[in-house]
C-alpha cells in the first residue's frame, strides 16, 4: 500500500499578517506549527500502514523552512519526506494549490491511498483536499471519524455529517479527509527524531514537474485574486466597563434579568 | 473564455432525504437580491432520490429553471459533482452559489476545478461589481481583516456559504412559472458500497440557545472550562468557545462559535476571554445581547459587545457562580484577597 498524506506549515498563532497591497500572508518571523488537523492524517496513514503494510510519503508545500514539517513526520515514523518548493508557487489560491499538489504526486508515481486533514488552521477553507482529488480524478470522502483495512486494498470508512453517518465499502485510489479526533495522536519517538534529523529529504521545484509552465501555478496560476482587503466595520456600542470581580457579576446577573424580562429582542442594541 | 456567455445565478440545492437545507433556502434570497441589479436568471440544481415537494419547497423562489437529477445514491461528491457540472455546462451561469455544509464543501471544490475556475469559501458578503463582477467578501487568514476576492478571468464564479449567514427572506414570486427538467443520473462507476446509514440523534446544538457562555484564549487552562460550564449550566445555557480553544483540543469543533464552526444568535452571549477575531465575530454578529469580559480593555469584542467589561474573569466567574447558587459571600477569604 503507497500512502501519500499532504501535511502544511501554518502560522502558530490564528492571526497570521498579511501584506497590506497584495493580501498574501506574510510568513517571515511568525512562528510556525504543523497544522494539528494534519496530524490526524499522518496518525491514520500510520495505522493503515501497521495494518495493512507500505510506505507513507509526506508531502509538504511552503517555503524552505516547510521541511520542518517533514522532520517532525520522521519523528511520527513517515518513511519519505517530500517538499514542494519553489518561488513559481507562492501566492496559490484553492485551484493552483491544488494543482501544485497533483504534480508533485504524480513525480511519485501512483499512490493508492492520499490522506488529508478536515482543514488548515490558517487558510480554514477546507477546500484543498476536494480540488487535489478532482485533479487526480479520484473519489474523495471528507469528515471521515473511523477507517478500517477491511481486505486487500479495501477500507471500511465512516463519514460523520452534520446530520447523519454514512458508512462505506470503498476501494482505492482514493483521497480522504479525516476528521481531527479519528485517532488519538502518538507521541513522536525520539529515536526516529533523531534519526530523521540525517535522513534524506526530496525536494520538488517546477524543474521536476511534468507540467512546466509557470503560468499555472502560484499566483499566476489562481482563479481568485484579492482586490481589497479591509479592516471590518465596526460600531463602538457601549464604553467600557472596568469592574472589580464582585461588581462586575452582580452587573452581568442584572443584564440578564433585564433580558429575560423583555419580550422583544434587541432590547440592548 | 468569452464571460459574457455566462449569466445568471445558478444555487445548488441541498436535499437531506425530502427536505431542502435552510442554507440552500437562504442562498436563494441572496441570489433573488443578486440579479434585482441586473435581471439576470436564477437557476436551481438538486440531486437526489425523492423529487416530491421539491417544487413545493422551491415555489417561493423566483427561479427559472430547476434542474433535478435523479439518484438514488447517497452523497458522494464524485457523483454529485457530474450532475452539477452537467448542468453548468448546460445553462452557463456566471455565479454557482453552494451552501458550506459538509458535503457542499466536498462538492464545491471538484466543481471549481472541473471549470478550472476560482472557489471563494465560507463569503460572509456577496455583491456585484460595476461590471457585474461577484464580489466576495470574506474574513482572511482567521485575523482581524477582510477580504474581497474577485474570479476575472474564469468562470463560473464559484463561491460557499456557511448556514446562518445570509437571511433566509423569501423573496417576492413575480410572475413567471419555474420549469423543471429531471435528469438521471448515471450510476456510479465507482467500486464503492454503502454498508450502513443512521441519523445522527440532534441534541440541540449551540445555535439553538437562549442563553451561551463563551470561552476564548482568556482562559488559561483545560480544567477552568469546568467553572464556565458550571456557569453555563447555573444559567440555563450551554458553553461554547471560539476557535483557540477548539485547536488545543479542550474543546468540540461543534462547540465552536464563528465562520469556521456554528453561526449563533442566542437571545443572550456572555463571553469570557474571547478576543473577538473577524472569524468569530461574523459567527456571532447578529445576538441582540452581547455581555462581554476581558481583561484587555482594548479588545476587539467590546466593539461589538454591548455590554463591555473589562474585568478577570478567574474573579468574575466564581462570584457569578456562587451567587446562582446562593452561597453567602465569604468575608474571610475576601479579605485575604484583599491585602
Amino acid at each position: 500500500m503507497r500512502i501519500a498524506v499532504c501535511m502544511k506549515q501554518v502560522p502558530a498563532y490564528s492571526e497570521g499578517n498579511m501584506d497590506e497591497r497584495t493580501g498574501l500572508l506574510i510568513r517571515s518571523g511568525l512562528e510556525t506549527a504543523v497544522n494539528v488537523y494534519d496530524l490526524a492524517a499522518l496518525e491514520t496513514a500510520l495505522r493503515i500502514k501497521e495494518t495493512a503494510g507500505g510506505t507513507v510519503a509526506v508531502f509538504t508545500m511552503g517555503p524552505a523552512g516547510a521541511e520542518s514539517v517533514l522532520r517532525e513526520a520522521y519523528a511520527y515514523g513517515a518513511d519519505q519526506g517530500v517538499l514542494i518548493c519553489d518561488r513559481a508557487f507562492g501566492g496559490a489560491d484553492v485551484l493552483a494549490t491544488s494543482y501544485t499538489l497533483m504534480q508533485a504526486i504524480k513525480t511519485q508515481g501512483s499512490y493508492d491511498l492520499i490522506l488529508c486533514g478536515k482543514q488548515t488552521t490558517d487558510g480554514d477553507t477546507a477546500q484543498v483536499s476536494g480540488a487535489l482529488a478532482k485533479w487526480l480524478e479520484i473519489p474523495h470522502f471528507t469528515e471521515v471519524s473511523a477507517v478500517s483495512v477491511t481486505g486487500e486494498k479495501r477500507f471500511c470508512i465512516t463519514q460523520t455529517f452534520e446530520r447523519q453517518k454514512l458508512v462505506w465499502d470503498i476501494a482505492v485510489p482514493c483521497l480522504l479527509a479525516v476528521q481531527r479526533h479519528i485517532w488519538p495522536v502518538r507521541m513522536p519517538s525520539l529515536k526516529l527524531r533523531m534519526a530523521g534529523k540525517k535522513k534524506m529529504i526530496t525536494e520538488l521545484g517546477i524543474d521536476k514537474f511534468e507540467d512546466q509552465d509557470v503560468g499555472h501555478y502560484g499566483l499566476k496560476g489562481s482563479a481568485t485574486q484579492v482586490k481589497r482587503i479591509f479592516p471590518p466595520k465596526r460600531t463602538s456600542r457601549g464604553s467600557v466597563m472596568s469592574m472589580e470581580g464582585p461588581a462586575a457579576a452582580i452587573y452581568i446577573l442584572r443584564t440578564i434579568e433585564a433580558i429575560q424580562g423583555v419580550k422583544e429582542e434587541g432590547a440592548w442594541s | 473564455m468569452e464571460l459574457n456567455d455566462w449569466s445568471g445565478v445558478l444555487v445548488y440545492v441541498e436535499c437531506i432525504g425530502r427536505e431542502v437545507t435552510a442554507v440552500s433556502r437562504e442562498l436563494l434570497s441572496e441570489a433573488g437580491r443578486l440579479v434585482k441589479q441586473n435581471g439576470d436568471p436564477i437557476y436551481a440544481v438538486a440531486v437526489g432520490a425523492n423529487p416530491e415537494g421539491l417544487t413545493e419547497q422551491l415555489g417561493c423562489f423566483d427561479i427559472n429553471k430547476l434542474y433535478y437529477y435523479h439518484t438514488t445514491a447517497e452523497f458522494q461528491a464524485n457523483l454529485f459533482e457530474q450532475a452539477v457540472t452537467q448542468c453548468i455546462n448546460i445553462l452557463r451561469p456566471a455565479i454557482v452559489l453552494i451552501g458550506g455544509t459538509a458535503r457542499g464543501r466536498a462538492l464545491a471544490p471538484r466543481v471549481a476545478v472541473a471549470f478550472k475556475t476560482g472557489l471563494t469559501a465560507d463569503c460572509t458578503q456577496l455583491e456585484l461589481d460595476e461590471m457585474g463582477r461577484l464580489v466576495q467578501t470574506r474574513p482572511a487568514f482567521g485575523g482581524n481583516i477582510m477580504a474581497s476576492i474577485l474570479t476575472e478571468a474564469a468562470r463560473p464564479q464559484i463561491a460557499t456559504v456557511r448556514p446562518g449567514i445570509f437571511p433566509a427572506a423569501e423573496t417576492a414570486k413575480q410572475d413567471g412559472e419555474m420549469t423543471v427538467h429531471v435528469e438521471e443520473l448515471g450510476g456510479d462507476k465507482v467500486p464503492v458500497v454503502l454498508l450502513a446509514q443512521s441519523d445522527i440523534e440532534q441534541k440541540a446544538g449551540i445555535d439553538q440557545q437562549e442563553i451561551l457562555v463563551a470561552a476564548g484564549r482568556g482562559v488559561k487552562r483545560k480544567e477552568d472550562l469546568k467553572m464556565l460550564r458550571e456557569l453555563a449550566g447555573l444559567l440555563g445555557g450551554r458553553l461554547a468557545s471560539s476557535r483557540a480553544l477548539v485547536e488545543k483540543g479542550w474543546m468540540k469543533p461543534e462547540e465552536q462559535i464563528g465562520l469556521s464552526g456554528t453561526t449563533v444568535a442566542p437571545k443572550c452571549l456572555l463571553t469570557f476571554g474571547v478576543s473577538g477575531t473577524v472569524q468569530f465575530m461574523a459567527g456571532m454578529k447578529n445576538t441582540p445581547n452581547i455581555i462581554a469580559v476581558n481583561l484587555d480593555s482594548e479588545a476587539k469584542i467590546f466593539e461589538i459587545a454591548h455590554v463591555p467589561i473589562c474585568a478577570d474573569l478567574y474573579e468574575v466567574v466564581p462570584e457569578l457562580i456562587r451567587i446562582l447558587k446562593g452561597i453567602p459571600p465569604a468575608a474571610d477569604s475576601r479579605r485575604v484577597k484583599g491585602e
